[in-house]
């Protein structure tokens, strides 16, 4: 389809090379020959590949329904400047900048990135990014396990519970030992219980807000880590917080990482996304995967390059700090556009602008008879709502409704069936809040009714 | 070099983008906030002006020919990105009910069918992020496959000298002991020094095929029954897998698991270094233990099947980097196997040529044709001259054309490694080789021109030394308000 080989240049070809034909040439060894008819769809023409796809993206109902959705994904303002410069073709069809010299724009925007992490994180140094949120937590973890030896990890249960998943799958590999956290009645971790917490760890991890969207006591993550002698690592599922919150470092952590989604990525149905990570000084070369230093080149300019290469596969094999070979730069430069196009300003008008609508939802749906909110705890934007139905059902009867109604717990954890986790963004409208409220009101008396 | 975007900017410039809604102490107790925010703020068309002169800054297939061995630098559709900006994918929340999603569960559900089919397995999972990203999966997959079993204390993996260096990594990181293969004087994997390998503890065989040389491993199914008489697994790097699209099958090979990366091989653009996507495919005895959710069928209706007791779980927060995904389904749709099979064909026929062009100066040390690309060695130039493959690499980017993959694999000194891919006019290819051979006549003849070079770059070569001693102590890996890069 997009190939230019003539039948007269194929053949001349052949004729240089000296091979009789083209599946000669490319043919297997005998007997690895395909014999069987493989099952694939035949092949469409671009204008009827077009609508074949768009028509299955055009089924997709949920992504045109008003949605309540949070979770450690976020629905958010992109502005159009944003990716009309990130995913210029000299940034979307190159290579990972090994070559200094014919990568210095996506090196320089590494570097940005790099700089903008350290400053939302108040961190020293942060890499060039990781897959996303889940995989930087394993990646953070294994620079705490790096520094301390220890196969032992203490973690909140309320860190996102698909983190936690993919932490475990990581950790029965690796013969990581997972400890975890009670939380209590306010929506926040037990720092200072001591079951299972009081022997040595490689770190205590935090996320803040949480996955119920509490903001956490981090300075207890890390108390506690400082008498397991392990690191404190902190985690942020929703990065816009960081535009408003106390920095992880402020709060003690020695690693913060997290999802940088919220800035300027699509939802996508799940990725791709850009995780971060960052941490102080000491534990630069522990960090996996690439990073982007300045230098100059022979003439004295300024320039930068992929640098402390000795930690990663390519030169260390099994040696390396991490197997990780590409990162997300794409999203990261997104991410990098997004910020330099809202800047301080749109930043912190964006997130206070979060702040206002979870409270505008949060007021209509404490109003709700038999609505309350689950915890007396400060909140970003999202929280957990107690309903007086099954958070489940009432979720399945709103989205009969257009409603993407927010999380019901019980898909995570199963005693929490009557909460609801929702969320609201700078996207969430009045008009989408009250007609929210007012089918919620109605769902649950139906629901009522019909028990 | 442009200014940093951290050196333009001023206070007070700037939008806010919605309406105001009071600063953030009005919802949150001022001992929970930063006290500031030290982000620059710029107007719409610095940002613009930045970008874009970055953008000028880099090489890029959309401008250059890009022939980097073992990256399948081929060229990227548009269609593809069409595709993945339907807003119908771009706003889908992954919590989504199974019942609003039922497009791109489709997509992904014919995905792994069209993968499974292709590449010889039973079935793949879509989640992995990257293809270092499928390895750790497949090893993972392996080591509870073992365990299950009781046979977890095997812990040794064997890998070839020529793999990539994402195979020993990933095996270590589930604690399995590196045991690297010695390579023939033919380029292929030694089978008998492998067997002498095989035993109790062999855990798995990565195997890239073909190997990074270029070259078929054409024993390879003697590799895989010993592998398998040995108890142990075999798993296929998919890394060259543009060489054998509708050709051959890594299942009917003997392989047990395989990552593929959609973004080389399905033409999944690298954006500069991610994001990519690395399924990982699975033959009858290993598919249970793949991670979830998979994607199922059921009456028409399409779900996240969480069912597998053996799954590892999860390897990352969602279901799959499912707008890369979207771009390869795309490049599937438009191929078919057909046209799949006849990119392999050119992809096959390109590399042939150009080695075939460039033989004579540069010597290509394995006589056998190559499949999708070919080392050689600049190894009795620099001999002769001192000029080394870095300075030809070097030499080629003032010619605006990448630098071929270089002093990898291992084997091959002063190696270059040379991937045309399939889209490349002939015409393209006929340049590459004659500016190739200029550079190594300009060596011969003035070889400090060659090390001179690049003079027509945004920058030139650039001392890597300082940073790497700066950077060990943590400086110069970002900008910072008081020393500028620190």
């Amino acid at each position: 389809m997009y190939t230019p080989h003539t039948p007269d240049e194929i053949r001349s070809m052949l004729d240089v090379i000296g091979a009789p034909s083209l599946a000669a040439l490319s043919a297997p060894p005998p007997g690895l020959e395909i014999k069987v008819r493989l099952d694939v769809p035949p092949a469409l023409p671009e204008a009827d590949a077009y609508a074949h796809i768009k028509a299955m993206a055009d089924e997709d109902r949920a992504a045109r329904m008003v949605s309540f959705l949070g979770a450690g994904a976020y629905r958010h303002y992109r502005p159009p400047a944003v990716g009309w410069f990130a995913t210029r073709s000299e940034f979307l069809t190159s290579y990972t900048p090994y070559q200094a010299e014919a990568s210095q724009g996506s090196l320089q925007a590494i570097f940005e990135w790099q700089t903008y992490i350290c400053l939302l994180t108040g961190m020293d140094v942060s890499n060039a990014s990781l897959y996303d949120g889940a995989t930087a937590l394993v990646e953070g973890v294994i620079m705490a396990l790096h520094a301390k030896g220890r196969r032992r990890v203490i973690i909140s249960r309320a860190v996102h519970p698909m983190y936690r998943a993919v932490l475990q799958t990581y950790a029965s590999g690796m013969g990581i030992e997972v400890v975890e956290l009670a939380v209590g009645e306010d929506g926040r971790t037990h720092f200072t219980s001591s079951d299972g917490a009081s022997q040595p760890a490689d770190c205590v991890v935090v996320q803040s807000p949480n996955f119920f969207g509490c903001i956490e006591d981090v300075p207890a993550a890390a108390k506690l880590a400082a008498r397991c002698d392990g690191l404190c690592v902190s985690v942020t599922a929703e990065a816009l917080a960081l535009a408003v919150l106390k920095t992880p470092r402020e709060l003690g952590a020695d690693i913060a990482l997290g999802e940088a989604q919220s800035f300027g990525l699509p939802l996508g149905y799940g990725g791709p996304y850009v995780g971060f990570i960052a941490c102080t000084k000491e534990h630069v070369r522990r960090l996996p995967g690439r990073l982007v230093g300045e230098t100059t080149d022979v003439d004295g300019k300024r320039a930068f390059v992929l640098t402390l290469q000795g930690r990663e596969q390519h030169i260390r094999r099994e040696l390396a700090t991490s197997n990780i070979c590409t990162n997300q730069a794409l999203c990261a430069l997104i991410a990098t556009v997004y910020l330099a196009t809202v800047g301080s300003r749109g930043l912190k008008a964006i997130a206070s602008a979060n702040l206002a609508r979870a409270r505008e939802l949060a007021g209509a749906l404490a109003g709700i008879p038999g609505f309350s909110l689950a915890h007396p705890t400060p909140y970003f934007n999202e929280f957990c709502v107690r309903t007086p139905v099954a958070a489940a059902e009432l979720a399945s009867r709103l989205e009969r409704r257009g409603f993407l109604a927010g999380l019901p717990l019980s898909r995570f954890y199963p005693a929490l069936g009557d909460l609801l986790l929702v969320c609201a963004t700078e996207l969430t409208t009045g008009q989408d809040i009250a007609a929210f409220a007012a089918a919620a009101r109605e769902e649950t008396s139906h629901a009522l009714a019909a028990i | 070099m442009p200014s940093l975007l951290f050196e333009r900017g001023a206070p007070g410039r700037g939008a806010t983008f919605v309406s105001d809604a009071g600063a953030a102490a009005r919802y949150l107790d001022a001992g929970l906030l930063r006290a500031d925010l030290p982000l620059p703020d710029l107007a719409e068309l610095e940002v613009a002006r930045h970008f874009t002169e970055l953008s000028s800054r880099n090489f890029s297939v959309d401008r250059n020919f890009y022939p980097l061995g073992s990256c399948t630098m081929k060229y990227n559709p548009k269609l593809n990105e069409a595709a993945a900006a339907f807003e119908g994918f771009t706003e889908l929340h992954p919590f989504a009910p199974d019942a609003g999603c039922q497009g791109a569960l489709q997509l992904l559900w014919r995905m792994q069918r069209a993968l499974t089919a292709l590449f010889g397995m039973t079935q793949f999972s879509l989640m992995p992020a990257a293809g270092a990203h499928g390895e750790i999966t497949a090893m993972l997959m392996a080591k509870k496959h073992f365990n299950d079993i009781g046979e977890g204390a095997r812990n040794v993996c064997l890998v070839p000298d020529t793999a990539h260096g994402t195979n020993p990594a990933s095996a270590a990181m589930v604690g399995y002991r590196v045991n690297a293969i010695a390579s023939t004087a033919r380029g292929r994997i030694d089978v008998a020094a492998l067997k002498r390998k095989l035993g109790a503890d062999t855990a798995v065989c990565m195997m890239t095929n073909p190997n990074t040389l270029g070259l078929f491993e054409d024993d390879i199914v003697d590799v895989t029954n010993a592998v398998h008489e040995a108890g142990g697994l075999m798993y296929y790097d998919g890394a060259n897998a543009n060489a054998i699209v509708g050709l051959c099958r890594p299942g009917d090979m003997g392989f047990d698991l395989l990552h593929l990366n959609l973004h080389k091989t399905f033409s999944v653009p690298h954006g500069g270094g991610g994001p990519g996507s690395g399924p990982v495919g699975a033959n009858k005895k290993l598919a249970p233990y793949l991670p979830q959710p998979l994607v199922i069928e059921r009456d028409g209706a399409f779900a996240l099947d969480w069912g597998s007791q053996r799954s590892i779980g999860p390897v990352r927060a969602f279901w799959s980097h499912f707008l890369a995904v979207v771009r390869a389904y795309a490049y599937v749709i438009v191929h078919g196997v057909d046209g799949l099979r006849r990119n392999s064909e050119l992809a096959v026929l390109n590399a042939n040529y150009v080695r075939a062009a460039v033989k004579d100066v540069l010597a290509v040390p394995y006589e056998d044709f190559c499949r999708h690309e070919f080392v050689c060695s600049a190894e009795a130039l620099k001999k002769k001259t001192g000029v080394r493959a870095l300075d030809l690499a070097k030499g080629l980017l003032d010619a605006g054309i990448h630098a071929p993959t270089m002093y990898w694999p291992h084997v091959v000194p002063e190696c270059l490694m040379i991937e045309p891919t399939e889209t490349e006019t002939k015409a393209t290819l006929d340049g590459f080789a004659a500016t190739l051979r200029g550079l190594v006549e300009l060596a011969e003849a003035e070889p400090d021109a060659l090390r001179a070079m690049p003079l027509h770059t945004s920058v030139r070569r650039v001392d890597e030394a300082h940073v790497g001693r700066q950077a060990n102590k943590g400086i110069g890996l970002r900008w910072s308000a008081e020393q500028g890069a620190v």
